[in-house]
């Protein structure tokens, strides 16, 4: 591999895409310290700036009273829904704006982990907050961030958090928090399963505010044994025994693997670091990951936000007509952003190329091949119509097409748009 | 690994391995089925399995209304007697179980009660896996029915899904059936077919990811053949992403309404194709909170494709030929949590209808008081009714799909 193609294999995974700008001035800095200026988050981030979080207003269902008329009930879910949108809107925004690719990118891999869908949370101010939680605590330690997501307003709706009271424990929040979001199978039991929810008893989502609190006599005070250990824990206590148990990092890192590298390669082992950036930083620098290249299937989001950056298109400066566009195609695609399938998050490799999927892809690869900027189209009308197709690898930061893909550009040459949009669906570009 | 990992379920799955991908699961369209229309040995069956994702509660599906046990357990839960759909002195069907509470009558539903498997585990994923995999004590990369599909010679087309993705249960150690996507309305426009035709073309050196990439557009032009015959309601494109209409489901299924799978699966089989086996599913029937009203809608919607299904196949010579068997991962806790809805259970009931099937009760009831920490104890093991159908339905010996199993459920047939 050559340097620019590490670097650009890099970017591509530890980001939503690279612009071959950014390709440029990685192979320039070479790869040690393009990792390194990754991992670091020392600059202020204009991009970030410039997509500041949108304030939401208070939640429509706050105002609604046992007297509400359905027409009010009405109002207020349409209104719940606009906002919804427009949150989602300016995540995909966001995603494609911000400098600090590395944490947007981290930020969607904890939303996948995490898994919480705004189909039942209904509330946008809740996701949001959801979003800022996984934001603060999701490039550091383990231990912080499970003790903040156990009191989470958005989780504890989405897993009946807020129905679990000493009289009658509801089990579905401790038993994914092991089996999804910490351990994994296989290192806990079902008396674990019973006895954390047990200790996650008593918090409480107060949907006018959006905010938890915590109420003493719903919450089962006596003793417990969670995972080996005996005490009168709570959720905060329970939390703790989760992220100091080892499984817990090695389970936690091997979902990073997955989504980073892909499930061909195996993990290396001790992949695991201290916080978050330190198994980033040991996972990218590891020669397996190099491996990986040309092997891991982008998901939806991933897909589409990068086809955005490099073309040069941010989803506020789309027309209404094609923000719909994106959101449906995104939708076609199996992956709205705040609208995981499943507890589980969104599934990955092959599951995603399937023929319902590439006809979803082809709808949207015309799309963005017609919001494209007239300075990004020009890089490829620039370059004579023999070497267009070389112009669309370095626009696309794609390392090269083969013979099969080479045939089936060639003759798009003098059609700019239909070229780009043959680029973004061709296999070397949906498997990175 | 993760491959052909269930679009809407199993992310957590390890069931499917390379070996599916490189067979290239999912690559056929309705018109490839349709191909083969009568081909099919007039003599052979079809099963149709039917998944329920999430963890159906058997208890207020087959209810055990005249066991005091029953109503002392879940109070708020319980269906009074007058609403149970009688079946006899103990027993009744949920209300919303109408259609199939008259085929009972008429002797053509069978109701395997106190169905599971050793060691039972609580988990959605792991036990998704272990009734997909048929192997409880160790879940392994291979379907019950791909272990099938291998011995008999492994077409794909013999087993298909009508969903986006291959389930785990069809995947096989060298073969898979066939993920048959509903495709969207619109036909894909923008390239020209030329385009199209040249990315189907293998790679050599590529990755097995990228070769799936190309051959999905191999697949492109069976698809557009096969949008003419697919019902108008099943495009997804169209679908409003912040609309109610799929219901919340944490825990996967099929997004294509189960009427619009069956429906599919009737033209298939009136039209005598080869398919031997349909896997079809349902998702949503994870009731933690809040059971009662959501698992009658979910329950409605199983009566009424079942019912209009088995309908439409006693009209004709091969529909007369398909036996349906529905389950779910496992039943749900017998006392109902705070939140009028229940936890993860075990042990529960499978229905089954159609040809020769001889209705009424099979197994034992487990006791509602007897519990394992909280939870049914099971009676019979779900492998004695795979072993049952792949010997009266599938015509195969159990033996090398299900590790020489030997219980059967004997009075299935």
């Amino acid at each position: 591999m050559t340097d620019r193609e590490a670097v650009a294999h890099l970017l591509r995974r530890a980001t939503f895409g690279p612009t071959a700008d950014e390709v440029d001035a990685a192979e320039r800095a070479g790869p040690e310290a393009t990792l390194a200026g990754l991992l670091n988050r020392n600059r202020a981030d204009r991009g970030a700036a410039a997509t500041p979080v949108p304030a939401l207003p208070p939640d429509p269902y706050a105002a609604l009273t046992k007297e509400s008329s359905r027409e009010q009930r009405q109002k207020a879910n349409a209104e719940r829904r606009e906002q919804l949108q427009r949150l989602t809107l300016w995540w995909l925004d966001r995603m494609v704006a911000a400098e600090d690719g590395l944490s947007e990118k981290l930020l969607f891999f904890w939303h996948g982990h995490w898994a919480t869908s705004a189909q039942k949370v209904k509330s946008a101010r809740v996701m949001l907050g959801q979003l800022e939680t996984l934001r603060r605590h999701g490039r550091g330690p383990l231990g912080p961030l499970v003790t903040a997501m156990v009191r989470d307003p958005a989780l504890i709706i989405w897993l009946d958090g807020q129905k679990n009271t000493r009289k009658a424990p509801n089990e579905n929040l401790a038993r994914e928090l092991m089996e999804l979001f910490t351990l994994g199978i296989g290192s806990y039991t079902e008396a674990d399963v019973k006895a954390g929810a047990r200790a996650l008893t008593g918090w409480v989502v107060d949907r006018r505010t959006g905010t938890v609190r915590f109420e003493t006599r719903r919450h089962d005070s006596g003793e417990k044994t969670i995972l080996g250990h005996s005490g009168r824990f709570d959720a905060e206590a329970y939390a703790g025994l989760l992220s100091a148990h080892p499984a817990a990092a090695t389970f936690v890192a091997g979902r990073l693997w997955f989504r980073y590298a892909g499930a061909d390669v195996p993990a290396p082992a001790n992949l695991a670091g201290a916080d978050t950036v330190a198994t980033l930083r040991t996972l990218f620098s590891s020669p397996a990951f190099s491996q990986t290249r040309g092997t891991l299937v982008k998901q939806p989001v991933e897909w589409v936000v990068g086809a955005l950056r490099q073309l040069g298109v941010r989803p506020s400066a789309l027309r209404e007509e094609q923000r719909k566009q994106l959101l449906a195609g995104l939708n076609a695609l199996d992956q709205v952003p705040l609208r995981p399938p499943s507890v589980g998050g969104w599934p990955a490799g092959a599951a995603w190329l399937t023929t319902s999927s590439l006809q979803a892809r082809l709808r949207m690869a015309g799309m963005l091949a017609a919001a494209v900027t007239p300075a990004v189209l020009e890089r490829l009308t620039a370059a004579p119509a023999a070497g267009r197709p070389d112009a669309l690898a370095r626009l696309l930061v794609v390392d090269g097409w083969g013979a099969r893909t080479r045939a089936a550009l060639a003759p798009l040459a003098g059609e700019p748009r239909k070229l780009l949009a043959a680029g973004l669906v061709s296999p070397e570009y949906t498997v990175s | 690994m993760d491959t052909l990992t269930r679009r809407k379920f199993l992310l957590t799955s390890g069931v499917v391995g390379a070996g599916a991908l490189a067979a290239g699961a999912g690559a056929y369209g309705l018109r490839d089925l349709l191909d083969t229309a009568g081909d099919r040995d007039p003599q052979s069956r079809t099963l149709v399995l039917v998944t329920l994702y999430g963890g159906n509660d058997g208890l207020n599906t087959v209810i055990p209304y005249g066991d005091p046990a029953y109503r002392a357990a879940r109070p708020e839960l319980a269906y009074p007697d007058g609403e149970v759909r009688r079946l006899d002195d103990d027993f009744g069907l949920n209300p919303a179980l109408a259609g199939l509470h008259q085929r009972w009558s008429g002797g053509g539903l069978a109701i395997v009660r106190g169905i599971g498997y050793p060691k039972p585990d609580r988990s959605h994923f792991r036990s998704m896996d272990i009734w997909h995999t048929a192997q409880p004590d160790r879940p392994g990369n291979t379907g019950w029915l791909g272990r099938w599909l291998d011995g008999a010679g492994g077409d794909p087309r013999l087993a298909v899904s009508f969903e986006p993705a291959l389930p785990p249960l069809l995947a096989g150690a060298r073969s898979a059936g066939a993920a048959v996507p509903v495709a969207d309305r619109k036909a894909a426009k923008g390239l020209p077919a030329a385009t199209l035709t040249a990315f189907a073309a293998p790679e050599a050196g590529e990755s097995a990811a990228r070769s799936r990439a190309a051959a999905c557009f191999a697949d492109l032009r069976s698809v557009d053949e096969m949008i003419r015959h697919v019902r108008d309601s099943a495009a997804t494109d169209a679908a409003d992403p912040d609309g109610d209409q799929a219901p919340a489901t944490a825990t996967g299924g099929a997004r294509t309404p189960l009427d619009a799978q069956l429906d599919l699966v009737a033209q298939c089989v009136e039209a005598e194709v080869s398919t031997r086996v349909f896997s079809v599913s349902l998702g949503g029937c994870d009731t933690h909170a809040d059971e009662k009203q959501l698992q009658a809608v979910l329950l409605g919607q199983v009566d009424r494709a079942l019912t209009g299904f088995a309908d439409r196949m006693s009209r004709t010579e091969a529909g007369r030929k398909v036996v349906v068997a529905v389950y779910s991962e496992f039943g749900r806790r017998v006392r109902a949590n705070a939140s009028d809805g229940t936890d993860h259970g075990t042990a529960s009931d499978m229905l089954l209808l159609g040809a020769g099937v001889r209705g009424g009760w099979h197994g034992a009831p487990p006791s509602l008081t007897d519990l394992d920490d909280g939870d049914l104890k099971y009676t019979t093991d779900f492998r004695d009714v795979y072993a049952t159908l792949l010997e009266r339905v599938l015509d195969t010996d159990p033996g090398s799909v299900l590790a020489d199993w030997r219980g059967r459920l004997d009075g299935l047939f």
